[in-house]
């Protein structure tokens, strides 16, 4: 096999990879709000189940969550569920590990909104409450302070926690391989199985590495845009 | 007519009672300062007048207006409140002024989301104010480029953006070097001659002195002494008052 053609075949387990980076960032940052208002509720029973929920979450190793949530249905219901989405989609569409990726991306977005919800809640904490009288003496409404003078100042102090968390998911994404989903890493190690080529799977290192480099310019970038005020 | 009439506040924190039935009355243009040692009480008062605490007894009035009362404040709407803050604008003492905001942007904010006038005419106003507190050359800046009490004379100029009945200042000039208080008293002084109805809580003895129609002086929440400048601070009637003067004039 040809360099070329490793890196094409690598180059598709790194497409799958970058999607679930994708959509845990996607469905992941917004989720963690919620979880983060109630983990900070003065309502005690709402407050006590987001705790709960995060310490599990962050309690056990996101390998564990990925076979929880792959096994479960079929264990406890009766139903493999995401078997038989495979299967469907095989059979509609050709694609092998559909349903594997669907629990995958549960998983995924479910751990990572408990560490963002961590990271809002800190950010949002750390804002003095001095801010809040601030905008309450003008006569503003909660919800204009939360948007027009907390916010702001919540995501400054979070991109650079957010951005350590980010470079951890791209990596994380390897997991995924535990319950054979064909990111970068398996592929590398079907070719190790079937080709004997073991160098492969050190290349994809440099696929990761690249994407970090991105994303660090890219983190770089809005802190840099966010220079403009301190607070 | 009595702009601003406050009737026995009382206000406790847990076991801790700070206020202890506060009564006094203002003038429209009047200045009051209210001094005493820290821990009398001043401060809640004023946090109590903004309604960023609740009183647990006793009456605001505004322009004859009943705005709180005691008996029934449980009832109270937050939209109510809110309502209230609005006859209040309170300078504090550590500025408070919004990070990610430019000069201009601070004082507009608020009316711009509460929609008090045009779009145009707010930013009219804001250059008007900042030109009132001589910060026109500094318009654009954040607060982080700004001396500490240019800083306190923009956070002045957005209280009066909103044209409040009466303003509170909260020791404005405690967190400045000595060589920047001036420019800020300068300003409150100014404010005076537009006839704005002001509580000042200070240390300051000397602008007091001058510039305040009327002092109260607080001890362990209530008011021990309360009258004209000149009877307080030439004829205190009380041992705490000329207890409390003789020693701030001692510092000085």
């Amino acid at each position: 096999m040809s360099f070329l053609e490793v890196t094409s075949f690598l180059f598709d387990g790194f497409v799958i990879s970058f999607l679930i980076f994708a959509v845990t960032l996607l469905l992941g940052i917004p989720l963690g709000l919620p979880i983060a208002f109630c983990s900070m509720s003065r309502f005690k029973p709402v407050k006590i189940v987001a705790k709960v929920v995060v310490w599990v979450v962050r309690g056990i190793p996101l390998m564990l969550q990925i076979f929880i949530i792959y096994y479960v249905p079929g264990l406890l219901f009766d139903y493999p569920l995401f078997s038989k989405v495979d299967r469907f989609v095989f059979l509609e569409w050709g694609i092998s590990d559909a349903g594997r990726i669907l629990a995958v991306l549960i998983a995924f977005v479910i751990n990572y909104a408990c560490y963002f919800s961590e990271i809002y809640r800190g950010g949002i904490e750390s804002i003095s409450k001095s801010q809040y009288e601030a905008g309450y003496v003008l006569g503003l409404t909660k919800k204009q302070i939360f948007r027009k003078i907390i916010l702001l100042q919540v995501v400054k102090r979070i991109v650079p926690p957010m951005s350590n968390e980010i470079i951890t998911l791209i990596k994380d994404t390897a997991l995924a391989n535990c319950i054979m989903v064909c990111e970068i890493i398996k592929q590398a190690k079907e070719l190790a199985a079937t080709k004997a080529l073991i160098w492969p799977l050190f290349y994809t290192g440099v696929f990761y590495l690249l994407f970090v480099g991105v994303l660090t310019l890219l983190f770089g970038r809005i802190e840099k845009k966010l220079d403009y005020f301190r607070s | 007519m009595a702009v601003l009439e406050v009737n026995n506040i009382f206000k406790s924190f847990g076991k801790y009672e700070v206020l202890k039935g506060i009564s006094f009355s203002l003038e429209e243009g009047e200045v009051l300062a209210m001094i005493g040692s820290s821990g009398s009480g001043k401060t809640t008062l004023l946090r109590c007048l903004n309604f960023l605490e609740r009183p647990d007894k006793g009456t605001i009035a505004v322009n004859e207006k009943l705005l709180f009362d005691g008996e029934s404040a449980e009832k109270m709407t937050e939209e109510q409140i809110r309502q209230n803050r609005l006859h209040f604008g309170l300078v504090f003492q550590n500025f408070n002024l919004f990070p990610q905001y430019s000069v201009i942007e601070n004082i507009s904010l608020a009316p711009k989301l509460l929609q008090i006038g045009t779009e145009e005419e707010i930013e009219q106003k804001a250059l008007a104010l900042i030109e009132r507190v001589g910060l026109s050359d500094k318009k654009d800046y954040y607060p982080w480029q700004l001396s500490g009490g240019q800083q306190q004379r923009v956070a002045i100029a957005r209280a009066l953006a909103l044209g409040p009945d009466v303003l509170c200042f909260d020791e404005p000039t405690s967190a400045l070097d000595p060589e920047l208080t001036g420019e800020v008293l300068k300003v409150i002084k100014d404010l005076k001659t537009e006839n704005r109805t002001m509580v000042v809580v200070t240390h300051e003895m000397e602008f007091a002195r001058n510039v305040a129609d009327k002092i109260i002086f607080m001890a362990n929440g209530v008011i021990e002494e309360m009258g004209p400048p000149e009877q307080i601070f030439e004829h205190p009637q009380s041992e705490k008052t000329k207890a409390f003067l003789s020693k701030s004039l001692e510092e000085i």
